[in-house]
């Protein structure tokens, strides 16, 4: 994951200390203008902007990011409960806002959530569905909290489906899209594989992959389930 | 590839597994291992473990000795007991020669190549055995066998032992991703039964190794012992592994046709035609010990004729009767493996037969209407309705002039295993058995 820009510098300690924890790269900035020549090559993965001590400066930088041709995002901004006016027409240059002072535990949850709604998490290497952790970095799986010892091939027809909860996909598809390539066990394969998956994730976790008469097989719930 | 050896290293890193057993199977279908360390793992998926071959049945010949053993990533399993707690996962090997080349001593490469000629034909073959077997009290041969159900004292606490024995297995399968479809106590007492989901042919030749595994690893740690003799018991019914087996052309099933009587496709009956044809040459495959034909006899639902039928226990070939929408699991049962077999050699000569039947479109004969074992056997010839070898020897005799056994084991196992047999038998005739000194000794 690329660092997170952080706002000013040097960034409140206690707050460079919660992001350290939770295992957020960041770089702190201490000018508006450095948004961009401090900027890694990939690209800031997201913003933590403090409206104090320099509000004018802070407001100068939400600018900055915000009016490029992709503007960068998640913000989120922190101010100090006597400035929320200045958000006002303001609306445009963050995701979301925090009252200073604030919790350290506060700044993360909303980052977490900020994250999950820009479909990015803080790893992007997992994938969590319901009760389902699957740690894409480490090829772990858990259903509530319990690790799953999965074969090579189960772990990849869970990590196919999982990234696309509420999907359908016929044998064939994930024949072609997960063992792509020519196996003994041919398009009935699938069919067994999902057999061992669910004895896997246990009876009560079973139904996370559902079968769809004549069609092939869903991860989690479609749009239009009952 | 790459990818799969990615994720056995990593999850042996993540999971601190301490030990990796790398697991293979002789000739006679029993499961060898030996252990490698994380640090050898990596090394022994890329270029595979050497070891002696010689120690192992059939894998032996006279100059070379040194085989490879290599991982197949796909097998790999963290299993679900930890013994000494100490995690600890399993790899299915398959044999090479040093040179890389696959080893002919290998029976999971004998089911491969059956299997890829399957393919050429455009099939993929599946199998779904009923694997039954038995809990005694100790392992002892000094005695007879002690049920734990057999009307004594104890009956009520052992039973229950027995069926939570089997509870705890099935459960520890289920761990494995090993979908078991029944289990349940069989006839004969002490007696149990554990039918598999059916998968691939490759996948549940290993299954069933490691069903017998978990099975007998289970009733140990339960202070009794499982066992998967053939015909432990004179008097009940023996253990058998009667096996269903259907082809698949792509997602459908290459046996059903709705149009039939039977529901059987022209694929299905000549497969089942080969495979009547060909069982007498293949039995000392599917049924290879001395002990195999004790359980080949009149009168325990364990198949004594070449014949076939929908509703008849007595017969060899049985053909379910498959539920209304249920076409896809159009299907027959092939009833004279036993629990002791080689699954890999077992399903590769039950395929080959089959493929041959296909090949050569041979007719079905007529469907046995009567119950077999009632018929005299001036009635049974009358039908046309031959035998199975009724001992090892026979059994040998038959498949040593069976060019399709040699040509699906290839010469190395085929060669290797008659001479095998023939050296049981002998040690087999020259034994006197107790049969023997009840009958003559006090009389002759």
């Amino acid at each position: 994951m690329e660092p997170l820009l952080c706002f000013p510098d040097p960034f409140p300690p206690e707050l460079a200390l919660a992001l350290e924890r939770a295992g957020y790269p960041w770089k702190a900035v201490g000018r508006p203008e450095h948004a961009e020549s401090d900027e890694p090559e990939d690209g800031w993965s997201g913003a933590v902007v403090c409206a104090a001590p320099d509000r004018a400066a802070a407001f100068a930088l939400c600018r900055v990011v915000r009016a490029r041709d992709v503007p960068l995002r998640p913000l989120l901004l922190a101010v100090p409960a006597t400035q929320l006016g200045e958000l006002e027409l303001r609306e445009d240059q963050f995701d979301d806002f925090v009252v200073l002072p604030c919790a350290a535990d506060e700044i993360l949850a909303r980052l977490t959530h900020l994250f999950w709604r820009t479909g990015r998490g803080l790893r992007p290497e997992l994938i969590e569905y319901g009760p389902l952790v699957l740690n894409l970095e480490t090829y772990q799986a858990a259903v509530a909290g319990r690790t799953l010892d999965l074969t090579f091939m189960e772990y990849e027809l869970l990590r196919f489906l999982a990234a696309r909860p509420g999907k359908v996909f016929t044998r064939e598809t994930l024949l072609s899209r997960v063992w792509g390539y020519e196996y003994y066990g041919g398009a009935r394969t699938v069919d067994v594989h999902v057999r061992r998956l669910r004895a896997k994730l246990g009876e009560e976790h079973a139904h996370l992959i559902s079968t769809v008469r004549s069609v092939g097989y869903r991860f989690g719930q479609g749009s239009w389930a009952p | 590839m790459r990818s799969q050896q990615e994720y056995v290293l990593r999850t042996v890193e993540e999971r601190a597994i301490r030990f990796i057993q790398l697991w293979f199977t002789d000739v006679l279908g029993t499961a060898k291992t030996f252990s490698i360390t994380p640090a050898e793992l990596e090394n022994a998926l890329e270029e595979g473990m050497t070891f002696d071959g010689s120690a192992i049945d059939g894998f032996s010949r006279v100059q070379e000795s040194d085989v490879l053993a290599r991982p197949d990533a796909k097998t790999f399993q963290v299993l679900p007991w930890h013994p000494d707690d100490v995690p600890v996962a399993r790899v299915f090997c398959d044999i090479s020669n040093l040179d890389g080349t696959p080893f002919e001593g290998c029976p999971r490469h004998v089911l491969r190549r059956t299997l890829d000629q399957a393919r050429e034909k455009g099939f993929t073959f599946f199998a779904a055995p009923e694997i039954e077997f038995f809990y005694f009290a100790d392992a002892d041969p000094a005695h007879q066998p002690v049920t734990l159900d057999s009307g004594s004292y104890f009956e009520l606490t052992a039973s229950d032992l027995a069926t939570d024995l089997r509870k705890r297995s099935v459960l520890t399968l289920e761990d494995m991703g090993i979908p078991v479809e029944h289990a349940q106590h069989e006839d004969a007492p002490s007696q149990h039964e554990i039918d598999l989901r059916y998968t691939d042919a490759l996948t549940m030749a290993d299954t069933v190794m490691t069903v017998r595994l978990v099975v007998k690893e289970t009733a140990q740690r339960g202070g009794v012992h499982a066992s998967f003799m053939p015909k432990p018991l004179a008097g009940v019914q023996g253990s058998g592994m009667h096996t269903h087996v259907s082809l698949f052309e792509g997602d459908k099933n290459a046996f059903h046709d709705g149009d039939d009587p039977y529901g059987l496709s022209p694929v299905a009956k000549h497969f089942t035609a080969g495979l009547l044809r060909h069982a007498p040459e293949i039995t000392a495959v599917t049924n290879q010990w001395v002990n195999s034909y004790k359980r080949l006899v009149s009168g325990y639902e364990a198949p004594v004729h070449v014949s076939w039928a929908r509703n008849n226990r007595s017969a060899l070939v049985r053909v379910p009767v498959v539920k209304r929408n249920k076409f896809e699991s159009t299907r027959i049962e092939y009833r004279a493996p036993d629990s002791a077999c080689n699954p890999y050699l077992a399903f590769a000569v039950i395929l080959a037969a089959g493929l041959k039947g296909i090949e050569e479109g041979s007719e079905l004969p007529r469907e046995a209407a009567a119950n077999l074992y009632a018929m005299t056997p001036e009635e049974l010839a009358a039908e046309g309705i031959r035998p199975l070898p009724g001992s090892l020897n026979e059994a040998i005799t038959e498949m040593e002039r069976s060019e399709l056994v040699a040509e699906t084991l290839g010469e190395h196992v085929f060669e290797w295993f008659i001479r095998n047999k023939r050296a049981e038998w002998t040690g087999y005739k020259t034994h006197i058995s107790q049969f023997e000194r009840d009958r003559y000794f006090p009389l002759l």
